[in-house]
């Protein structure tokens, strides 16, 4: 067991854990942020999907020990009042059905459009692959990117 | 309108505190908004009046609407209480919803399966609205003195137009408690016993877009299910499962890994008892396991890896290969008897001017919910505390009560969103699991599957084989027509489904054999594979018969409608309203025109009609999907923005899993373990778009969580012949070959 101070979503937070513990069970069993979702702890799926600095990265594939000072995003701290243009779009899109893999979908959305603000299709595609949805909301995930993206506030 | 008699308990308004009525709930959901405003805090209600359990009005004027059913994707957590408030009339922003507990004195059938939840619900959900309303024009009328039937009511309000006097629910609700004495008894509003429904044409809030009620909280991270929740003094759960079905608990070497940090206790445990009553639920429950309890989930994943566990093998393992060598002995092996024989099929088939003959398989599969299965307990000496996501709470709530040995009424069950169920959430065994832990650490506890857990201790859609013969005469008319499915632990067929009906000799028997690996159902179950299958036969007795695949199906239609065969009782669908589909889709779809690769499908299953035409493109072997043009006929449609979500997910789940999926087994062990060897379709292969259709004809809803998945996989096998100039058979069709078999 080690201390780490981790900065998430701007805040300090102290946890006593075993060095090797992904920051996907440090964020869930540790700092009480549930928004962050265990899907398959390999990977696969983006579930778990959280912003390190400006990127998106598997949180069950980062140990807590390999975060430092980095600037750790989660789907709570994406914005102050669930008001990013990609959470906007959701719900103007009504993306969610069950909504269990949409955290880790927003996640990687607003990552994207933070490094490419207008991406195509295929971009689209190519960035959204790592992160499955079960029930199949697709269709709708790429339609409410393009219109984040052609919102003017991204 | 209509005049219904009520089934609701005679009871008059009850006044609750505040907190009961969800105080908390309010800052959670009230108006979809993030953060309250000042006004809206200054504005919380201080009193609610429950009316009849399914909803309760506060004395401002919000209305609180349980949804009785569980939420699994479907979202009848929004359209079950758009019933309720379009019957009680109030404006859908002054709604607040709910979820229900288990509580089947007060709700019906609190189960999510079948696509059932809106048409079983249906009449009892405008009712509790309709009691409600006319609960509060009694107030008003007997406030007012004036005769109740010039009341009317809009919008959340009591209007009497000629004295000019109107209130708003709340208000009237505040009152007609405020009446009663509480020596004496209730002497004012008692629940009614006839009430008028609207006509379709009254309607306000059904019919019209709502959007998900949870979608706010969904997309801002808030804990909302099973596998969300930490209370205090809470301990993490896992199990250890045999690996391979068919293994039973020997013996385990838990030295070291109880050691390691965090780890509280690890055991044995056996979940079902020999005398336990098991309920249909139950299904894959694996009676012995052990069990790991710690700190976190992270400490109780290391120690499992650590813990050593001995396994019996009593009887022979089973494996895919050997499942396939059994499904064609017995595809060829005589029935007892036909599941139904019009006509005399095989006279007609042997005197038919051309035959065909085709064989379709399909491998297991897993479910795979995202979230994988979890369930929070606190088992104390006398009393069950459940939480989590379960599509089946009665029947678990009943397992309970025998494995705890316990009576049912000491034991909650609150039903979390759940993240996923397609089926895989009816069988409730982790529930039972998570309680015999609780019980015997004596703490709170939730347990958790991993995703290798979860994957490989399904309840897996059947395997299944089917067989197909046609013959039509000299004039290319269908004379016969035979179809055989066999299926592990499932006998496939529904034999008095289209074409059943439409066909002079007909001839449908079915068979199954036992397996050790668990299975059960997988959204639209059997449907999920025997559409495909007959879709895709249909399409190429089409072709021989040298007519387009549409006008041919027109045709049985006509037949099935016009002159049925056999006793029209009998064919369990309308020959008109699926006709109908086809039509529209025709229509939609631009049939006939353009030179893209396109197939064509339609089904009937869970009481909706359902006709896709679908555009695609060949990647190599695999298919991409272009466009989907999807007709559907489920009656009134509640929420159409979320109907059509529906259905677009059923397109992408059945298109995604008939390309890609399969779970195999050797030696009685899943193969597949996580989602790096078991494949699911992702962003890049599902199609670019999705048009839906529905039919508007006022029927009573049906359906709609599961008709659009089954037969998508024939339009989707039927186009990609039209690409690649051969007929697929063999599901998944990115391997073309039999998993099964």
């Amino acid at each position: 067991m080690a201390i780490f101070n981790l900065n998430i979503n701007g805040e300090t937070k102290e946890v006593d854990v075993d060095p090797a513990t992904p920051m996907l069970w440090v964020l869930r069993d540790h700092v009480k942020l549930v928004g962050t979702k265990y899907g398959c702890g390999i990977a696969q799926c983006g579930a778990c999907t959280v912003h390190l600095g400006d990127n998106a990265v598997r949180s069950c594939q980062l140990p807590v020990s390999a975060v430092g000072e980095q600037k750790i995003t989660t789907i709570e701290g994406l914005s102050e009042n669930g008001d990013h243009p990609i959470q906007k779009a959701w719900l103007e899109i009504d993306v969610p059905q069950c909504g269990y893999c949409q955290a880790g979908q927003i996640m990687s959305a607003s990552a994207l459009l933070k490094r490419n603000p207008n991406p195509s299709d295929e971009e689209i595609e190519s960035a959204m692959n790592g992160n499955i949805c079960r029930c199949g909301t697709y269709t709708r995930i790429k339609k409410a990117i393009k219109t984040a993206a052609s919102s003017e506030n991204v | 309108m209509t005049l219904v008699k009520t089934k609701i308990g005679r009871r008059s308004f009850i006044r609750t505190s505040a907190l009961a009525g969800g105080g908390m709930m309010v800052g959670f959901s009230w108006l979809a908004s993030c953060k309250m405003t000042p006004e809206q805090v200054n504005n919380l209600p201080k009193e609610w009046f429950d009316i009849n359990g399914f909803l309760k009005i506060a004395d401002n004027g919000l209305v609180t609407i349980m949804s009785p059913n569980p939420e699994i994707g479907q979202n009848v957590k929004t359209a079950m209480p758009m019933i309720v408030a379009d019957e009680l009339d109030v404006d859908w922003k002054d709604v607040i919803v709910e979820q229900a507990p288990l509580n089947l004195d007060v709700f019906q059938r609190q189960l999510a399966g079948g696509s059932q939840s809106i048409r079983h619900g249906w009449e009892g959900l405008r009712m509790a609205g309709a009691t409600a309303r006319k609960m509060l024009k009694q107030a008003a009328a007997k406030a007012w003195e004036v005769p109740e039937a010039e009341i009317s009511t809009a919008m959340g309000r009591l209007e009497h137009k000629a004295s000019g006097k109107s209130a708003g629910y709340g208000e009237m609700a505040s009152a007609a408690v405020q009446e009663e004495k509480p020596d004496e008894a209730p002497e004012s509003i008692e629940a009614p016993e006839e009430v008028e429904l609207k006509s379709i044409d009254q309607f306000t809030i059904i019919g019209t877009d709502r959007k998900n009620v949870d979608g706010p909280n969904i997309i801002t991270g808030k804990p909302l299910f099973g596998i969300d929740i930490y209370e205090e003094g809470m301990l993490t759960a896992m199990i250890v499962h045999p690996p391979a079905f068919g293994l039973t608990y020997k013996s385990m070497n838990a030295d070291e890994a109880k050691g390691m940090p965090g780890i509280k206790d690890i055991f044995h445990v056996t979940v079902y008892p020999e005398d336990a009553e098991k309920q249909w639920s139950d299904g894959g429950g694996i009676p012995e396991l052990v069990a790991i309890v710690g700190e976190s989930t992270w400490q109780c994943m290391q120690a499992k890896k650590a813990l050593q566990v001995e396994w019996d093998t009593p009887e022979a393992l089973e494996s895919t290969k050997s499942y396939g060598d059994d499904l064609s002995k017995l595809l060829e092996a005589p029935v007892e008897k036909p599941a139904r024989a019009d006509g005399d099929f095989k006279k007609a088939f042997a005197g038919a001017s051309k035959t065909i003959e085709r064989t379709y398989t399909a491998p297991f599969l897993a479910h795979n919910t995202m979230e994988p299965m979890n369930f929070y307990a606190n088992v104390t000496a006398d009393k069950a505390v459940l939480k989590g996501p379960i599509q089946t709470p009665e029947f678990l709530e009943k397992t309970l009560a025998s494995v705890l040995k316990m009576p049912l009424e000491k034991i909650d069950i609150d039903m979390t969103r759940m993240g996923g169920g397609f089926g895989r959430r009816l069988y409730g065994h982790f529930g039972v699991e998570a309680a015999v832990i609780s019980q015997k650490v004596g703490a709170p506890i939730k347990l958790v599957y991993s995703r290798e857990d979860d994957m490989t201790q399904g309840t897996y859609r059947p395997a299944y084989k089917v067989n197909f013969k046609a013959g039509l005469d000299a004039n290319n008319q269908l004379i016969a027509w035979y179809v055989k499915g066999v299926g592990t632990n499932d006998d496939l067929i529904f034999e008095n489904r289209f074409p059943a009906g439409a066909v002079d000799n007909y001839l449908a028997e079915k068979n199954s054999l036992n397996t050790k690996i668990t299975t059960g159902a997988w959204r639209a179950p059997r449907s999920n594979f025997i559409a495909g299958a007959e879709q895709s036969f249909m399409d190429e007795v089409a072709e021989l018969a040298g007519k387009d695949p549409i006008e041919f199906r027109l045709e049985l239609f006509e037949r099935a409608t016009s002159n049925p065969v056999g006793d029209p009782e009998k064919n369990d669908y309308d020959p008109q309203r699926y006709a109908g589909v086809l039509k529209l889709v025709k229509e939609k779809s631009n049939w006939g025109n353009g030179d893209k690769a396109r197939g064509v499908s339609a089904y009937y299953c869970h009481n909706s009609y359902v006709a896709q035409v679908l555009d695609l493109n060949m990647n190599g072997n695999q298919p991409q999907v272009d466009e989907v043009w999807c007709a559907v006929d489920c009656g009134i449609v509640i929420n159409p923005i979320s109907a059509k979500n529906q259905i677009e997910g059923g397109i992408i789940d059945g298109i995604g899993h008939a390309t890609f999926s399969q779970m195999t087994f050797e030696n009685g062990a899943p193969q597949q373990q996580n989602f790096n060897d078991y494949r699911l379709i992702r962003h890049s292969e599902a199609p670019k778009a999705i048009h839906s259709y529905f039919i508007d004809n006022g029927i009573d809803p049906t359906g709609l969580g599961e008709p659009s998945l089954p037969p998508i996989v024939a339009a989707l096998a039927n186009a990609m012949y039209k690409a690649t100039g051969k007929r697929v058979y063999n599901q998944p069709y990115i391997l073309e070959k039999e998993v099964v078999g």
